[in-house]
């Protein structure tokens, strides 16, 4: 029973455990500091989780010693253990950010509630990418998507579209969710067992109705909650009104969860050889590719420099179902990539976001007139996320970018691949105009009379530029990542099974 | 085909239930509506997972105390889908006789460990003839693609016939040598398309203790019972948050009709949307 045996669970237990007890904690800031201390704990022992996994490779626990395929098994792979730990580093980033944010924006009166709930959150998140139960998989869905529709109406104090918005998710999200297990119930069914493991061995070489039938609710239903192209409407409204340390938290993790909830699904569970695989994968390429230029056109033209990036994410996640499309190992491997990157450059546009509108009470772009010259060390962390988002060289946006294409050039698709990547470029340059217009109000424009550089809090600042600084030190040395995304994409595509 | 659609009324209730509430849920513009729509949609899925793991013939998934050294379930997942609508006249008769205590009806040894098996289409005619009832033939008739052996009509020449209806009723506690089971025949009789993978997959997951859990008494499969009691869980919570968004919209808004707080949002639209507290 040694700690490095209890490693799996460790990240799942210590959010989820402490979550009741943060509720019973004073109001005031000794919840904020609790759920901080916690989410450090957890992000510790998700990276050590993800060296040990990296060092012995996949790693399993029976739930209360109760071997699979009965009991339900945490089984952490390498994409897993990367997600988890993105999952968890994003968390240990945010909730120092939101201690001035959110007093800020929600108020201290409901501290502990807010703080629990974050943490509920947090836990079914990580819980998401550490099963390898399938059941347990929607059991966790619906612990974060609960938390997070109560976290998305918080935001009522500052604009009470907040609450429309996270009804609408609310709706969308359960319909997601009922699809899931309408899904499983279908594939248990068919198969008798609710292990993923065990799923992949029985569901190989059976191809009927029933099997099919559960592949398309899950896939339909796991699309709802990672906001593919046409199931996002709920993704731009609740990121657009949600308190800013919740849209930076969610922007980062959630869809990126989903998306990998996807990747286990289609490769870990049904297989390269599943034979209704192809048509899911043309459909994927059909609707990432619609997703870019639709969602990135939509961006072009808010003037809410919040809901422009709500936007693009949407755009975003074309990009990583474009990669998962492509059916390789590269592909796979280009989309976890661009999962962590994207986390990366949103955590920190979605900060620089909560910044300003700590000054400035705005999230129009009017209120960004001059901010070049008003909170220089802010505009600074926008443009470079921005250029990450963009997918300029040395920074992390473009590693990701580079492997997409190169993997695009690398397989055998449909449609010709110079299509698709002069695709992916074009809806490059549509991110160039998004971001361009900030930057051009940022640093072109006069500051409105009057107004003085200002102070900002930092317990913002920090997160802030680390977040920064890690778009940029991962455009610069991403080795490490890339050959770890490279195996994890190899493990997951030959079924998971060692 | 009329049997075949009747036969699965219970798919087919799913089907109505979840394209209601999807409809309601898509077509209402009342928060509070929508909310229930989204329930009938969950609702249909329970169903859909009770009708997975009901076994024809199965009793509740709870342990009785007399077999209490032998705890282990009837292993497996047998689809049974089909319930006494399906059953021959003379079972149907024998069903509502015994519904009562038909869970103190026992499993032969064999009988059940060929079905965990999975062998159970070849194994039936080999087994002592009390094994079969006498809705055997009506059994078989329906599932002929998946027991193709198994019409058993030595069966109704047996002796131990008259012991089956009859013995549960004369003693309260049955002793595992009765060897007739009338839950072993009914599972063979689960005649839907799957139930021959089904009955792989149990002797994958459970031919173990197939042989142990043999003298067991028949239960429905538990598994999708707890799945559903923690979905039912997952939907209250919903609809509990769901209401309580609804009912924090009606407090900013005055209202909870869609039409009506997208009027005021766009309205809003042209000004500074007006926060629920007046902004500092």
């Amino acid at each position: 029973m040694s700690l490095i045996s209890q490693l799996p669970v460790l990240p799942v237990l210590l959010p989820l455990v402490s979550a009741p007890l943060c509720v019973l904690l004073p109001k005031g800031r000794m919840p904020w500091v609790f759920a901080t201390a916690i989410s450090w704990l957890t992000a510790i022992s998700a990276v050590a989780l993800l060296f040990h996994v990296a060092e012995v490779g996949s790693v399993t626990y029976n739930m209360g010693g109760w071997a699979g395929p009965l009991g339900i098994v945490y089984r952490i792979d390498i994409v897993g253990a990367i997600v988890m730990a993105l999952v968890a580093l994003m968390a240990a980033a945010v909730f120092p950010y939101a201690k001035e944010s959110v007093a800020f924006e929600v108020g201290t009166e409901q501290s502990p509630a807010f703080y629990s709930l974050f943490l509920v959150c947090f836990a079914g998140l990580i819980g998401v990418v550490a099963t390898g139960d399938a059941f347990n998989v929607f059991v966790f869905l619906e612990i974060s998507s609960l938390s997070t529709y109560a976290l998305v109406a918080l935001g009522a104090k500052q604009d009470r579209r907040a609450l429309t918005a996270a009804f609408t998710y609310l709706v969308l999200g359960t319909i997601g969710a009922t699809f899931f297990v309408i899904g499983l119930g279908l594939l248990y069914q068919a198969t008798g067992t609710l292990n993923m493991t065990d799923l992949h061995e029985r569901l190989t070489g059976q191809d009927n109705r029933v099997v099919r039938a559960g592949f398309a609710f899950i896939v339909t239903g796991l699309g709802l909650k990672l906001a593919m192209f046409p199931l996002h409407k709920w993704l731009p409204d609740a990121y657009t009104f949600a308190p800013s340390a919740v849209t930076a938290f969610l922007a980062a993790t959630a869809t990126k969860v989903a998306v990998y909830a996807m990747l286990r699904f289609l490769f870990t569970v049904f297989g390269f050889t599943f034979a209704f695989m192809d048509v899911a994968l043309t459909l994927f390429i059909l609707l990432g590719l619609t997703g870019m230029f639709a969602a990135s056109l939509i961006a072009v033209f808010r003037d809410d420099v919040k809901q422009m990036l709500a936007f693009s994410s949407v755009a975003q996640v074309g990009y990583m179902l474009l990669g998962i499309s492509f059916g390789t190992p590269e592909g796979v491997a280009a989309a976890v990539m661009h999962v962590f990157n994207h986390a990366l450059m949103k955590a920190a546009l979605f900060m620089a976001v909560g910044a300003v509108f700590y000054v400035t009470l705005s999230h129009h772009l009017s209120a960004y007139k001059g901010l070049g010259k008003r909170m220089p060390f802010t505009a600074a962390c926008f443009i470079i996320a921005g250029l990450s988002l963009i997918g300029v060289p040395f920074t992390a946006g473009f590693i990701s970018k580079y492997l997409l294409i190169q993997a695009a050039f690398e397989a055998t698709l449909p449609v010709s691949s110079l299509f698709i990547v002069m695709l992916i470029v074009a809806s490059s340059l549509l991110a160039v105009a998004y971001i361009g217009r900030v930057a051009y109000e940022m640093f072109l424009s006069d500051p409105p009379e009057g107004v003085n550089q200002v102070e900002m809090p930092w317990t913002m600042m920090v997160p802030m530029g680390v977040m920064t600084a890690a778009n940029i030190y991962f455009g610069m040395d991403a080795e490490t990542l890339t050959s770890l995304a490279r195996q994890g994409a190899d493990l997951l595509s030959m079924g998971g099974a060692k | 085909m009329v049997e075949f659609i009747l036969a699965r009324y219970n798919y087919w209730i799913v089907i109505i239930l979840m394209m209601m509430g999807l409809y309601i849920v898509f077509s209402r513009g009342n928060l509070v509506k929508t909310i229930i729509g989204l329930n009938i949609f969950q609702t249909s899925v329970f169903i859909f997972y009770i009708t997975i793991g009901k076994v024809a013939g199965g009793t509740a998934p709870i342990l009785i105390k007399t077999y209490g050294d032998k705890d282990k379930e009837h292993g497996g997942d047998h689809h049974g889908d089909h319930h006494s609508d399906d059953h021959g006249a003379s079972h149907g008769e024998v069903v509502s006789e015994e519904g009562h205590n038909a869970h103190t009806e026992p499993l032969s040894a064999e009988d059940a460990a060929a079905f965990v098996s999975g062998d159970a289409a070849n194994a039936l005619p080999l087994n002592e003839p009390g094994a079969s009832t006498p809705d055997g033939e009506s059994q078989a008739a329906d599932s002929l693609h998946t027991l193709p052996d198994a019409t058993p009509s030595n069966a109704l020449t047996a002796p131990d016939l008259v012991n089956g209806p009859i013995a549960p009723r004369v003693e309260e506690v049955t002793v595992p040598d009765i060897a007739l089971s009338l839950g072993g025949e009914e599972q063979g009789s689960t005649g839907a398309s799957h139930s021959n993978v089904a009955h792989g997959d149990a002797a994958h997951a459970d031919g173990g203790y197939g042989a142990e859990a043999a003298a067991d008494i028949l239960y429905s499969n538990p598994l999708p019972h707890v799945l559903i009691l923690t979905a039912i869980v997952v939907g209250v919570a919903t609809t509990a948050v769901g209401l309580s968004i609804a009912v924090r919209i009606r407090e900013a808004y005055g209202t909870v009709e869609e039409d009506a707080l997208e009027q005021l949002d766009n309205a809003a639209e042209f000004g500074a949307a007006p926060g629920e507290v007046p902004s500092r």
